[in-house]
């Protein structure tokens, strides 16, 4: 589109293209800053879309650019489909949206990638242009297929199980390091087309290899670490180039998913190898009692657990993802309502990893319009809990199993959990008393302050809402 | 080699820029970070351009094709997924 400019400009286009880039990046940084608080997040992620607009429209300027028919064509079919998906979506379908979108990013590099060594003759690319080359390749095809396959298990298309060769780990390993090593040869020797496209095949293998044992409940980890790549993938894409834009862009995004990873992992109490190399329990037998017929539960009701929440101080909501697979954020929030109604204090108490993905279930909880002000993080409502009269768990499990402090040999053992055995009554919401995500048997419903309230959690919670309302 | 370690400056130096963004973000926000966060690193779509208009070989060209229309779907789709969960947040007053 240069030709379009006066003569005048076209000699300084190349500048002011790059200081325009400068600007875009600019709109990133104060844009994923302004994502860190709830009150200016919208505003942030509209300044980084924003710069994003300018980095795609300068760069439309570039005096490489001659031809714009496929550039066309290619931006309207994709934003098509960008705007379908986007607007389709279930929230509770979030974690699977994220991991497709990323794994079209990371794909999209690994593309670009193949396209420089598809337009230049290979031969005239210095070495440190290759290296970028090949890694860009490798990073952005484990991205690909890796998120693909995040996606099918999320999805239940794949087994959300572990799904493992034995020595799967050694195997990942030296494919990886034989992956390395292709690149190395790629550098040597770029005109030989066997070694390119064993380096692509490999990569997009070792993607699946490496996903395809992780479990359904390890997935967040996976994808945020996913997320991580793509960014890494793009600034690798940079690299090649030579722009700036895509490595600095590329590079915020790989920290952020890394910061994102580690906290993700903190929650569970686990390091990140241990995610990547061993599951859950992995070999090891799960906690063997299976012989607990002599432990019983108290069975409770609507009009029961009416009466205890209507005449509470303080009644503290536990919500987990059984409560976004049932449905039931918006009856839940019309109990929340006619409790406060009542003059009831009420607080919701987030586990970082409720939900399918860290802040899942704060997105959910908003969608049904609980203000964000009620929701308070782990480490903010357990000093709560003390002197809180009733908590209600919904549809969560393992993040308030007391295993995780008092029983050394449970897999989720170290796992930091909500105190809800502090709080005057717990009352949980299940269907039946079979074992969380993480199979683990919870020894918080034979306690004596804890109540079972058997049913759908959608069907519970609209008798529970009745209850109230005949109280008056 | 001079450019790839000026480069790799840049580099290392916008990674230590995004530790400190984000290491301050509270939980409640995480999904739709990691979803904005996602969405920037559509960002190659911009090499995707160069690489599509700026070829002479048809090959290059098609394989830049598929990287633009995987690129927009990731940043259109991203920002606008992630706008739509952002606007469900609401303070208690707004309510």
């Amino acid at each position: 589109m240069s030709q379009f400019l006066p003569e005048a400009l076209q000699s300084v286009l190349p500048n002011v293209i790059q200081l325009l880039y400068l600007l875009a990046t600019g709109f990133f940084i104060v844009g994923i800053k302004r994502l860190g608080s709830p009150a200016t997040a919208r505003s942030g992620n509209q300044l980084a879309s924003f710069g994003m607009l300018i980095g795609v429209v300068v760069t439309l300027f570039d005096r490489e650019i001659l031809s714009f028919e496929l550039i066309i064509a290619g931006v309207v079919i994709g934003a098509l489909i960008g705007i379908i998906a986007a607007k389709k979506v279930q929230m509770t379908a979030m974690p699977e949206m994220v991991a497709i979108f990323n794994g079209f990013g990371g794909g999209a590099s690994a593309l670009v990638a193949w396209g420089e060594f598809a337009r230049v003759d290979p031969t005239t690319i210095a070495p440190d242009g290759l290296v970028t080359t090949g890694l860009s390749i490798v990073i952005g095809s484990i991205t690909f297929t890796g998120s693909f396959i995040a996606f099918g298990k999320l999805k239940g298309f794949i087994n959300g199980g572990r799904i493992a060769l034995p020595g799967q780990n050694i195997i990942n390993l030296v494919l990886t390091a034989l992956a390395l090593g292709l690149v190395g040869w790629f550098t040597v020797d770029p005109a030989y087309q066997t070694v390119f496209w064993s380096l692509f095949g490999l990569s997009l293998l070792i993607g699946v290899l490496t996903v395809l044992p992780i479990g359904g409940a390890d997935m967040p980890v996976v994808i945020s670490l996913l997320n991580s790549y793509s960014g890494i993938a793009a600034s690798m894409a940079g690299f090649v180039l030579g722009n700036n834009l895509l490595i600095i862009s590329g590079a915020l995004v790989g920290a952020a998913g890394l910061i994102l990873t580690n906290v993700m992992c903190k929650a569970m109490n686990r390091t990140l190898l241990n995610v990547l190399f061993g599951a859950f329990g992995g070999g090891e037998e799960g906690p063997g009692d299976t012989g607990d017929s002599d432990k019983t539960v108290q069975k409770t009701y609507a009009d029961d657990v009416a009466i205890q929440c209507s005449y509470a101080n303080k009644v503290v909501i536990v919500p987990g993802y059984g409560l976004a697979v049932a449905q039931a954020q918006h009856v839940l929030k019309e109990v929340a309502n006619l409790l406060e109604e009542k003059g009831v204090e009420v607080a919701y108490g987030i586990h970082p990893v409720a939900g399918r993905m860290p802040g899942h279930m704060n997105v959910l909880l908003a969608e049904a319009d609980v203000p964000y002000d009620q929701l308070y993080d782990m480490e903010e409502i357990n000093p709560q809990l003390k002197s809180t009269d009733v908590v209600l768990i919904i549809g969560a499990n393992d993040v308030v199993n007391p295993a995780a402090k008092t029983s050394p040999g449970s897999p989720i053992y170290g796992m930091p959990i909500l105190n809800v055995d502090e709080a005057k009554r717990t009352i949980v919401f299940k269907r039946s008393l079979n074992p969380g995500y993480a199979g683990i048997d919870n020894d918080l419903f034979y306690s004596d302050t804890n109540q079972m309230f058997f049913g759908d959690a959608k069907k519970s919670l609209q008798e529970l809402s009745k209850a109230i309302k005949d109280l008056d | 080699m001079e450019e790839l370690i000026f480069n790799l400056f840049i580099f290392v130096l916008a990674s230590f820029v995004g530790f400190e963004l984000i290491t301050k973000v509270p939980p409640t926000l995480h999904t739709p970070l990691m979803s904005g966060a996602n969405a920037i690193s559509g960002i190659t779509l911009i090499g995707a351009l160069i690489i599509t208009g700026g070829s002479d070989s048809a090959y290059a060209q098609w394989i830049g094709f598929a990287a633009i229309i995987f690129a927009t779907i990731n940043v259109v789709g991203g920002f606008m997924v992630t706008d739509r969960m952002l606007e469900m947040f609401k303070k208690k007053e707004d309510n």
